[in-house]
Order: structure tokens, then C-alpha cells, then sequence
């Protein structure tokens, strides 16, 4: 079974470790808030200035002054400091963050991403997503592994303007948990009852899969 | 020394067709709704704005789309306003895109008096287009120039007659840096105080970078994604 979206959180928050400051991007990354194992202290980054980001307010509690990148009401923890722009992506440029997770249209077998343009389509901008894959120490693709039309977004090479080069460390689709190495993905887990040749029918890209590759445990 | 304007009108009086302005805020969280109110009623067109965002369709700059005020848009990210997408999809709207820490970043440079930067974003895609590169330690950078604007307008939580400010929570974002980077700063505040009021220890802009202040009303304050908690 492929795994939901909310899934793939979880399976991305076991990545977790205490005392790692992180950047969650907007859609799958931001579920992994929800799944930060017990035991362990994480202080979440929001790049508009914010760190020790809460949940999101109850009720009739909300703070318009009081919000994260992907502009929604949220609360602060004990702890929580708040800061300026320049400040925020500098201690993102000084390697200050542990792990950025983010969202993405395409990745390449050597960690190039884009996931801020569709030329002629789809104008966005890159907000923050070029400083955070230039400069991250350690970088989680949180994506679906094909698109709707049901074509790998896992390829060779990206075929939509570059967000940065060489930055992905690793993958996370609903089918599979991939490294990228210096001889493309290299298959490490798979979702439950997903089978190896299914991962590798919807991989473009270079994909190492050797020995028996384990299925993703969750608790 | 009087840096107290009565109003928004007032304080961009001088505001002409084809400036350049920067203007502070993070989605609408902590923009000058003040004066971007009075940038409509006054009708400047042909404006270049510096904003990470570009409002929404009927909020913000969003308001100064509606009236084709605006030829250029600077920004980080613009996917929340139809009517801006319309416009630059159609060729009416000028617009630069650009890595948010590297927009933060030039105007935090301009605040500092330091004519350009070094940042490794956006390096090996479409915005090293053109740029000057310079490798350090084996890692290769982008030169950035400093911003280089008229006028910046900003808000505040509270400000104090010499131009003082404190910003609240993530309303603070870019008010700061563009407070410190217009060759004339304008500051709208929820709260105006006479100097001495404010803690020395609190203050986030001192006011030698602001020029002129106004005690803003009937703040919005709209809320772009409202998220509660499920209980």
C-alpha cells in the first residue's frame, strides 16, 4: 500500500533528533509537526522570523500578527524567539538549521530540485526555497513519486528551472525512502507491501536497489 | 527636529508617478495599510515596488494592482493574487523574482552602508543569470547589489516621536531592514509615544533610520490563512 500523505510525515519525522532546529515547508512537510517522536526536543523554524513555532491556535485565539511562511495563524512555544527577515535566512546561510524539509516537483539522481516554476504556467517565486536548498546542511524532498499524469518526478535530469544543484540528501514518496549517492537514488525502504520493481517502474532517474530492501516500520 | 506627520496623506505627499518604494510586510502580516491607502487615493502610477509579496486581489498591494499603479513588482513570492498573475502572464506587469534571503539581504546591505553581498542562493539556476560569481572556501556565491530606494514604508507596533520602533511577533519580518534601507523612511505605528517612553533596551530600528512617523487607524490586520486547532 502506498503510503497517505500524512504518512509520509511520519516516516520523515523518525528523522528527527534531539535538539535539531528545522525548517518545514509548506504541504507534506508541514504535517511533520504532527509526528515529532516523544522524548526528543525539536525547535521548529518558520523563515518569517520565528523560531519555536507551536500549534496552530485554538478557536477564536488567533494572532494576525502571528504566522508562519505558509501565512497561517500559529502559536509559539516556551522558548520561542522572533526576529527579522535578514536574521532568519542568515542563520540558514551560517548552517545554523540541522534539516529543511520541503516539498518538490521534480528531484534528479544527483540532488538537483525544482519546485518553483512551470515556465509559461505557473509564476510563483521561490520564496525562501533557494536560500534554504543553497545552504541546508541536510536536505528531505517530502513528494508524491510520480505526478498526476503518473510520470516518475524522480529523473535523471530536471526538466523545470532549477531551485538549487547537487542539495537533495534524501527522498520520500508514498512508495519508498531513497538516498541520493554520488551513483544516483539508492533504495533504502520501501511502503508496506510495495514491491521493489514497482518503485523501480516509477524511478526515471538512476536507481541502486541491492540485497532485500526493507519495508518502512511505523508505530 | 520634527519627524510627526499627521496622517498617511500626509506622509507620502511626495510620493511621484514612476518611484521606487519598498514596502514591509510578510503575506499582509505587518504591511503599511495605512499608506498603501493612500498610495490608491492619491493615485501614483508607474510605481517599482520592493515587497516579498504582492498582496491579495482586494488587500494590500494587491489594492495598487487593481489600479495599475504599479509597472514593477520585486519580490520573493507572488501566488496569492490573481489579478497579478493576469497582469504579468498579459505583459502589463514588470516582475523580478528573487531568493527571499537574498531580497532581505540587499536591504539589510543598503541599511549597513555595504554596496553588495555574497549569498549561494539561486546559484546554478535562472537567477545567476548575468551575476557576477566568486567562489570562498571551495563554495560558489552570487554577487548581490545593496537596494537602492526612494522611499521605504514601513509599520510598526509602536514608535516614539524621534522614530523609535518596535515591531510585534512576525509583523517585525522585513519592516526592519526596509526601515533601514529608503533614503526616506516612512514608519505607520499602532502606537505613537512621546520620546522617552519606549525601553532604550527594546527598541528594534533606531530612529536615525526613519524620517517620518504617524500614528495609523483602523488597522485591518487580515488574516490570509486562517488555522485553528482541531479539537
Amino acid at each position: 500500500m502506498a503510503l497517505t500523505k500524512e504518512q509520509i510525515a511520519q516516516r520523515i519525522a523518525q528523522e528527527l533528533q534531539d535538539g535539531f532546529y528545522v525548517n518545514l515547508g509548506i504541504g507534506i512537510p508541514t504535517l511533520v509537526a504532527n509526528y515529532i517522536p516523544e522524548g526528543i526536543d525539536v525547535v521548529l523554524q518558520s523563515e518569517n522570523g520565528l523560531l519555536g513555532m507551536g500549534p496552530f491556535p485554538e478557536e477564536g485565539k488567533e494572532d494576525a500578527d502571528l504566522i508562519n511562511a505558509g501565512k497561517q495563524t500559529i502559536t509559539t512555544v516556551p522558548g520561542s524567539a522572533f526576529f527579522d527577515s535578514a536574521l532568519s535566512f542568515g542563520m540558514i546561510r551560517a548552517g545554523k538549521v540541522d534539516l529543511t524539509v520541503l516539498g518538490a516537483m521534480e528531484v534528479s539522481d544527483n540532488g538537483n530540485i525544482a519546485n518553483w516554476k512551470i515556465p509559461g504556467k505557473m509564476v510563483k517565486g521561490m520564496g525562501g526555497a533557494m536560500d534554504l536548498v543553497a545552504s541546508a546542511k541536510n536536505i528531505i524532498v517530502a513528494m508524491m513519486h510520480t505526478n498526476p499524469k503518473g510520470e516518475s518526478k524522480l529523473l535523471p535530469n530536471c526538466t523545470l528551472p532549477l531551485t538549487g544543484k547537487h542539495c537533495v540528501k534524501k527522498v520520500v514518496t508514498e512508495l519508498a525512502v531513497l538516498d541520493i549517492t554520488p551513483e544516483g537514488f539508492r533504495l533504502l525502504e520501501r511502503a508496506p507491501g510495495v514491491t521493489v520493481d514497482e518503485i523501480k517502474a516509477k524511478t526515471a532517474g538512476k536507481l541502486i536497489a541491492e540485497g532485500d530492501i526493507p519495508e518502512m516500520k511505523f508505530n | 527636529m520634527n519627524k510627526i506627520y499627521a496622517n498617511a496623506n500626509e506622509a507620502i505627499k511626495d510620493i511621484t508617478d514612476g518611484a521606487v518604494i519598498m514596502l514591509g510586510g510578510f503575506g499582509l502580516c505587518g504591511i503599511p495599510e495605512n499608506c498603501i491607502t493612500a498610495l490608491v487615493k492619491k493615485g501614483v502610477k508607474q510605481l517599482t515596488c520592493i515587497s516579498n509579496n504582492a498582496g491579495v486581489d482586494d488587500f494590500g498591494i494587491g489594492l495598487l494592482l487593481q489600479q495599475k499603479q504599479v509597472k514593477k513588482m520585486i519580490s520573493s513570492y507572488v501566488g496569492e493574487n490573481a489579478e497579478f498573475e493576469r497582469q504579468l502572464l498579459s505583459g502589463e506587469l514588470e516582475v523580478e523574482l528573487i531568493p527571499q534571503g537574498t531580497l532581505a539581504t540587499r536591504c539589510m546591505a543598503a541599511g549597513y552602508g555595504m554596496p553588495a553581498i555574497y549569498t549561494p542562493a539561486g546559484v546554478g539556476t535562472e537567477v545567476a543569470i548575468g551575476k557576477e560569481t566568486r567562489e570562498f572556501n571551495g563554495k560558489e556565491y552570487l554577487m548581490e547589489y545593496a537596494f537602492d530606494a526612494e522611499f521605504a514604508i514601513v509599520k510598526a507596533w509602536k514608535g516614539d516621536a524621534d522614530g523609535n520602533l518596535i515591531y510585534k511577533e512576525t509583523a517585525r519580518n522585513f519592516n526592519p531592514l526596509m526601515a533601514m534601507a529608503g533614503k526616506i523612511t516612512i514608519a505607520e505605528v499602532e502606537e505613537l509615544v512621546p520620546a522617552g517612553a519606549l525601553d532604550p533596551n527594546q527598541i528594534h530600528t533606531p530612529g536615525i533610520y526613519v524620517h517620518r512617523i504617524f500614528e495609523g487607524k483602523n488597522y485591518e490586520k487580515r488574516i490570509e490563512q486562517r488555522t485553528v486547532r482541531k479539537q
